[in-house]
């Protein structure tokens, strides 16, 4: 059995970021990219399947991304991923959730997994929309915001529970293969260890290319995307008031200002 | 209909909040006509709660079950968006949605964007705004070549239309639907311990901030001595530090009697922020000066939480 998980290198800002001349987006030299902390959830639930059925699992990491992503998916192989596969040609650059997901579900049809994961949402953007977007190009089974996932290897279907507002859980059972995006929480990641880290180094990243996965460049990058974006801007910062001063001084403020709003003498 | 749909969301019988909020943002959509359709079994129950002013027709779609289910709304609305053609389809940024909105503008092409805070038309050009680089910016997005755009909008955003009004009621047959799921039972979240953060008025919050698990005696003996009740944001109740309970914000308990909440070091991930932001008096500690919690903060302090916390009791 195979379960393909699907993750994505995501970018904080620096501290002091400029946009690019075009205004649409950030320059990239002022990005920190890391892996999407929903997608070490992920990972780690496929690696649980496989540790519970004592390995007949192979798990494929997959990422939509130029040759930075690497970092990320060594980071995969690192933490269980048997196969790391990057997806990349200059014509994906710019692809919303809804592009990124028509390369992943050109990807998932040629890897053929029973299962494929995805996080809920990025950190970074915050769409929460690939994998589900993925499933809908697959025609596949899907549901949003696993928080508790059972599955025996071989099964016809699998038993979950969504995370719904309020902490409300909403238990299903779903046919497979399907796909799923998990929230945070379901599990806790493991650290990698510094031997699987430099035996992560030596593994090599299987490359695919749009030719390899039959897109064409029309479906992909901004092209192939569900929004054009117009422009980024720095929204006007809140209205928190800085309390400032020495810790003693802004904690004195601080007590005022509980007494004040709790009506307490 | 070139008009705005608008899909209300039921749980467990309830109309949802933001349904109604939906129904605020779409007239603000330069007066096209507005038309809300529910899908529930005995949708009729919910008619009168949406007939609100703006709304020209509810349209009631009968379904077997009452639960959500990825296949049926994905069926349901698809439908209903291909025989009414509008130009924008509202709905929630909500677990629901995100069950199968993607999936159907996927299929179907149609120009899609997620958790929007701000949407304007103007000369027929649809623009939305939502948050990008975990809110740190603003984007502004369009629609071009799009005949119909679907929208998934934050909640606690837009303002719900006042009164009452006397719109069309039409009922619309769903296709049948084979579903590849089953839905079996809701779950209540699990408690831990008797705090009922519903209940609360003063909340003392910790985040990651806190480092350790060694930590959290130190808040719990402060929030003790200020007569708050000790709250969290998710990454501490996922790390099993505090119950499941004590975690505030979107996903956790809803802090409805809140009106103090004092943050300490919670970043504020945008859950936390949309689950937190009706609370009157937000203060905010934390080291980081660009997190995002002082944007909705009324007070800020920007510095060592364990310092301030150890100062602040010297008060109580």
């Amino acid at each position: 059995m195979k379960i393909l998980v699907a993750v994505k290198q995501v970018a904080a800002l620096e501290e002091d970021f400029e946009f690019r001349a075009d205004g649409r987006d950030v320059d990239g030299d002022f990005l920190v990219m890391d892996l999407n902390e929903w997608d070490d959830y992920s990972l780690e639930e496929a690696v649980k399947i496989k540790e519970a059925c004592g390995g007949a699992v192979e798990i494929v990491a997959v990422s939509v991304g130029p040759p930075t992503v690497d970092e990320a998916l060594r980071k995969c192989l690192a933490k269980g991923a048997d196969r790391a596969v990057r997806i990349w040609d200059e014509a994906m650059r710019g692809s919303d959730s809804i592009a990124v997901a028509r390369i992943l579900a050109a990807a998932a049809r040629a890897e053929a997994p029973d299962l494929l994961f995805a996080g809920v949402q990025s950190s970074d953007q915050a769409v929460a929309a690939t994998g589900i977007a993925t499933a809908g190009f697959l025609g596949w089974p899907h549901a949003a915001v696993v928080s508790q996932f059972t599955y025996t290897p071989g099964a016809a279907t699998a038993v979950l529970r969504r995370e719904l507002e309020g902490g409300l859980l909403h238990e299903l059972e779903i046919r497979t293969p399907a796909v799923l995006t998990i929230q945070l929480g379901i599990n806790t990641p493991r650290y990698a260890s510094l031997r699987s880290i430099k035996q992560a180094a030596a593994k090599p990243i299987e490359l695919r290319t749009l030719a390899d996965l039959s897109l064409n460049a029309a479906e992909v990058g901004e092209a192939g995307s569900s929004a054009r974006v117009r422009r980024m801007y720095v929204p006007d910062k809140g209205r928190a008031e800085l309390i400032e001063g020495s810790a003693a001084e802004q904690a004195k403020r601080l007590a005022a200002i509980i007494r004040e709003s709790t009506g307490a003498a | 209909m070139s008009g705005v749909l608008v899909i209300a969301e039921q749980r467990r019988g309830e109309l949802r909040p933001v349904s109604l909020e939906l129904l605020g943002a779409a007239q603000a959509l330069g007066g096209l006509p507005v038309a809300v359709a529910v899908l529930a079994p005995n949708p009729a129950r919910f008619v009168p709660a949406l007939s609100v002013p703006g709304v020209a027709e509810v349209i009631t779609v009968e379904l077997a079950i009452s639960e959500f289910d990825p296949d049926t709304f994905e069926s349901a609305v698809g439908a209903l968006i291909r025989a009414r053609a509008p130009a924008v389809v509202l709905m929630a940024h909500s677990v629901d949605s995100f069950g199968y909105a993607a999936a159907l503008a996927a299929r179907h092409g149609y120009g899609f964007a997620t958790d929007v805070f701000k949407v304007e038309r103007t000369g027929g050009e649809l623009i939305a705004t939502r948050g990008g680089y975990g809110q740190k910016v603003n984007v502004e997005v369009d629609f071009p070549g799009r005949d119909t755009v679907i929208l998934a909008l934050r909640a606690n955003v837009f303002k719900p239309p006042e009164g009452t009004a006397a719109p069309v009621v039409s009922a619309f047959e769903a296709p049948a639907v084979e579903s590849r799921s089953l839905g079996r039972e809701y779950i209540e979240p699990p408690g831990g311990d008797d705090v009922d953060m519903s209940t609360a008025e003063f909340i003392l919050s910790i985040g990651r901030g806190i480092g350790e698990e060694a930590k959290v005696a130190q808040f719990r003996e402060l929030a003790q001595a200020l007569g708050a009740t000790l709250g969290c944001s998710r990454p501490i109740a996922d790390a099993g530090w505090l119950p499941k309970s004590r975690q505030v914000g979107q996903s956790g308990k809803t802090a409805s009697a809140c009106k103090l909440y004092v943050a300490m070091g919670v970043s504020g991930a945008i859950q936390h922020l949309a689950g937190m932001k009706h609370v009157a008096t937000i203060v905010a500690v934390n080291t980081d000066a660009e997190a995002s919690i002082f944007s909705v903060a009324k007070y800020g302090i920007v510095g060592d939480i364990f310092e301030i916390a150890e100062e602040l009791r010297r008060h109580f």
